[in-house]
């Protein structure tokens, strides 16, 4: 296989993505600007000034600071040339702090949420599918409750652990991402007070997730084994390990397609999982930003997950063509 | 001997009972010879094949012994098989075209295969056969997906023939290919032959023609019974199993122009093999069936070396 598919293959999909990503910026700016309600407005009545002079000056001093004055076409070029500079925009709810910061202050919560949730449990989901396939009794015990898991809303779960092990059993706290006594630093208290506050919003998200992939890996493991090549190996003796070892390579494959399709999902479990938990995160930061009407959070969170989706989805991409030589094939296939 | 089959019986287990797929068939076979099986979908040709190498989870050993170079080859029992397999019995598969793994390169997999049998690869020789059979080498550096049909098929025979077994299966290979693919993996076939990579071989086939031109034997069945078995010649010029004969007849002919008389082919279809009808099963389609039909017709060497199950043979 030549450079040149691999580059053209390469271009062709950024190309999409950035397509996509021009869109997903469009309709990010328009949806806070066509919602209902007045940012400055609700900040004036939180500031309760009476004298109307002194409410005119701050309306004309907020409208100029936010660019609500100019042309709607021109704020949304302005908007674009922000984003370029890392610039969010200011913060309505926690003015005048800047958006970038706001949200650079909650995405380790969240990373550290998705992150092993999602590859712990895409890892353990896929192992435990794999060793259950062909397994009775396994089998018999791991389906349904994989079914249950994966079929359970990500609230749900989050509410049920939060009241069985926090609140009845009292084992772990249920909200923040941190004791309201201690402050950040970098000691081991304080980092284990974050550990003990990380488990029941984490399990919640793992749990819901490992049931769907143990499910899908058992499925295809079956059909991996009914397979011709499987039946060949067996036919000449080869040891249950090295077929079970091809099935599972090749069975990996459309779960690692299935990723890259359930990360929107994800995200989205991770958010309602957060405001469960009041886990200082971005999924507690939209709320926020909704609840006070604060485009400009609201913006650059979105911002933010989108970037962080569609970049997932490009690495993605990579590790498919890597461990697949058929779509390399493909690739070259498209060429000729 | 090399091969020995002794009222071996085979059942398919079902939901509606035990289908009789081999139902008693007795045979031998000398080294090096080709022993052609033929006959039509569901006579047992394929279960008898199977049977000789794996047998899958729905099928059940329902008695009788086979013998390889002298040893009992415990046909019912899927693990003492294992160290058979392989080794003492290989198999061509029907499905050549996916046998490989479609995600490793293909001498990788050939190496992981040998490595988990125990057996060190001898690239010299992997390479010396691959020439043999007319591939380039550079295909063991190639997945499976960047072979043709036909090149896939003789990457399996290379790669199931790489231990020497004493006795291949070669289940339907040609049944896929075009008439000049069809020539070369015969032609292969013999190689391996001549060339002791094989001792002996049963070519599974319903291509009469082509069997009687590679097999030294051939082998006819029918309803899970051996019909007649006799040299490739004396089953075409001189079949004496009414089956055999109505087969040979509805072969077309060189020469002959079929617009003044219709191919015939055999009116009805076999007995189902759930609940076998007692007698001889192919009764119901015989010409020449009698009243003696309805008991079952014992397989006799009329002649040496042809077996016939027919009393009217």
């Amino acid at each position: 296989m030549g450079r040149p598919h691999v580059r053209r293959y390469f271009g062709r999909k950024l190309l999409i993505y950035g397509l996509t990503f021009v869109v997903a910026v469009t309709v990010n700016w328009m949806i806070p600007r066509f919602m209902p309600g007045d940012p400055v407005a609700s900040m004036l009545a939180r500031a309760r000034v009476s004298q109307p002079a002194a409410v005119e000056a701050m309306r004309t001093y907020y409208t100029n600071l936010f660019g609500f004055d100019q042309p709607i076409w021109q704020q949304y070029l302005n908007f674009w040339g922000a984003l370029f500079q890392g610039d969010f925009g200011i913060s309505i709810w926690v003015f005048p702090t800047p958006v970038a910061d706001v949200i650079l202050a909650a995405v380790p919560y969240t990373l550290a949420l998705m992150i092993p949730s999602v590859l712990l449990s895409y890892w353990v989901g896929n192992r435990f599918g794999a060793f259950a396939a062909r397994r009775k009794l396994l089998d018999n015990t791991v389906l349904p409750v994989g079914y249950i898991l994966t079929a359970t809303p990500y609230m749900w779960l989050a509410v049920i652990l939060a009241w069985g092990l926090g609140v009845v059993a009292g084992w772990f706290p249920v909200a923040g991402g941190y004791s309201f006594s201690l402050q950040p630093s970098w000691s081991w208290e304080f980092f284990l007070d974050l550990l003990h506050h990380w488990i029941l919003p984490f399990l919640s998200l793992f749990l819901v997730a490992l049931g769907g992939w143990a499910i899908g890996m058992r499925n295809m493991i079956i059909y991996e084994l009914e397979s011709d090549y499987s039946n060949y190996l067996s036919a000449l003796g080869a040891p249950s390990r090295l077929i079970r070892r091809y099935a599972y390579r090749n069975a990996i494959l459309p779960q690692i397609t299935g990723l890259a399709l359930q990360l929107g999902v994800l995200v989205a479990g991770a958010l309602v999982t957060e405001i469960v938990f009041s886990y200082p995160g971005l999924g507690s930061l939209i709320l926020k930003a909704i609840q006070n009407q604060d485009f400009f959070l609201l913006q650059g969170t979105f911002m933010f997950i989108v970037i962080g989706v569609l970049v997932a989805n490009f690495l993605i991409d990579i590790v498919y063509v890597l461990i697949d030589p058929r779509t390399r094939t493909g690739m070259a296939g498209a060429q000729a | 001997m090399s091969l020995r089959v002794n009222d071996l019986r085979v059942h398919y287990r079902t939901l509606k009972g035990e289908v009789k797929a081999l139902d008693g068939v007795s045979f031998t076979m000398a080294d090096g010879e080709i022993l052609g099986l033929a006959g039509e979908s569901g006579c047992g040709k394929t279960t008898l094949g199977k049977s000789l190498i794996r047998m899958d989870g729905r099928m059940r050993h329902a008695g009788g012994t086979v013998e390889l170079d002298g040893r009992n080859l415990p046909v019912g029992d899927d693990r003492a098989m294992n160290a058979f397999r392989f080794h003492e019995v290989s198999l061509i598969p029907q499905y050549s075209m996916s046998a490989m793994n479609p995600t490793r390169r293909i001498g990788k997999m050939i190496g992981e295969l040998l490595r988990s049998r125990g057996v060190t690869l001898d690239t010299a020789e992997l390479h010396h056969r691959i020439d043999l059979v007319g591939l380039p080498r550079e295909v063991l550096s190639r997945y499976p997906i960047e072979l043709s049909g036909g090149m896939k098929q003789r990457m399996v025979m290379v790669i199931s023939t790489l231990l020497d077994p004493s006795l291949l299966i070669a289940d339907e290979i040609t049944s896929a290919l075009d008439v000049s693919t069809q020539k070369a993996v015969v032609k292969a076939m013999l190689g391996f032959r001549d060339n002791g990579f094989v001792k002996s071989m049963i070519f599974i086939t319903h291509d009469l023609a082509l069997t009687s031109n590679l097999a030294d034997t051939v082998m006819i069945m029918y309803a899970g019974k051996l019909a007649e078995k006799a040299p490739a010649d004396k089953v075409v010029k001189a079949p004496r199993h009414p089956y055999t004969q109505l087969l040979i007849n509805s072969l077309p002919e060189i020469g002959v122009r079929y617009d003044q008389r219709k191919l015939a082919g055999i009116p009805g279809s076999p007995p189902s093999l759930l609940n076998p009808p007692k007698g001889c099963r192919f009764r119901d389609r015989c010409p020449i069936a009698g009243g003696e039909c309805a008991e079952e017709p014992p397989v006799a060497e009329i002649e040496p070396d042809h077996f016939v199950a027919c009393w009217k043979a």
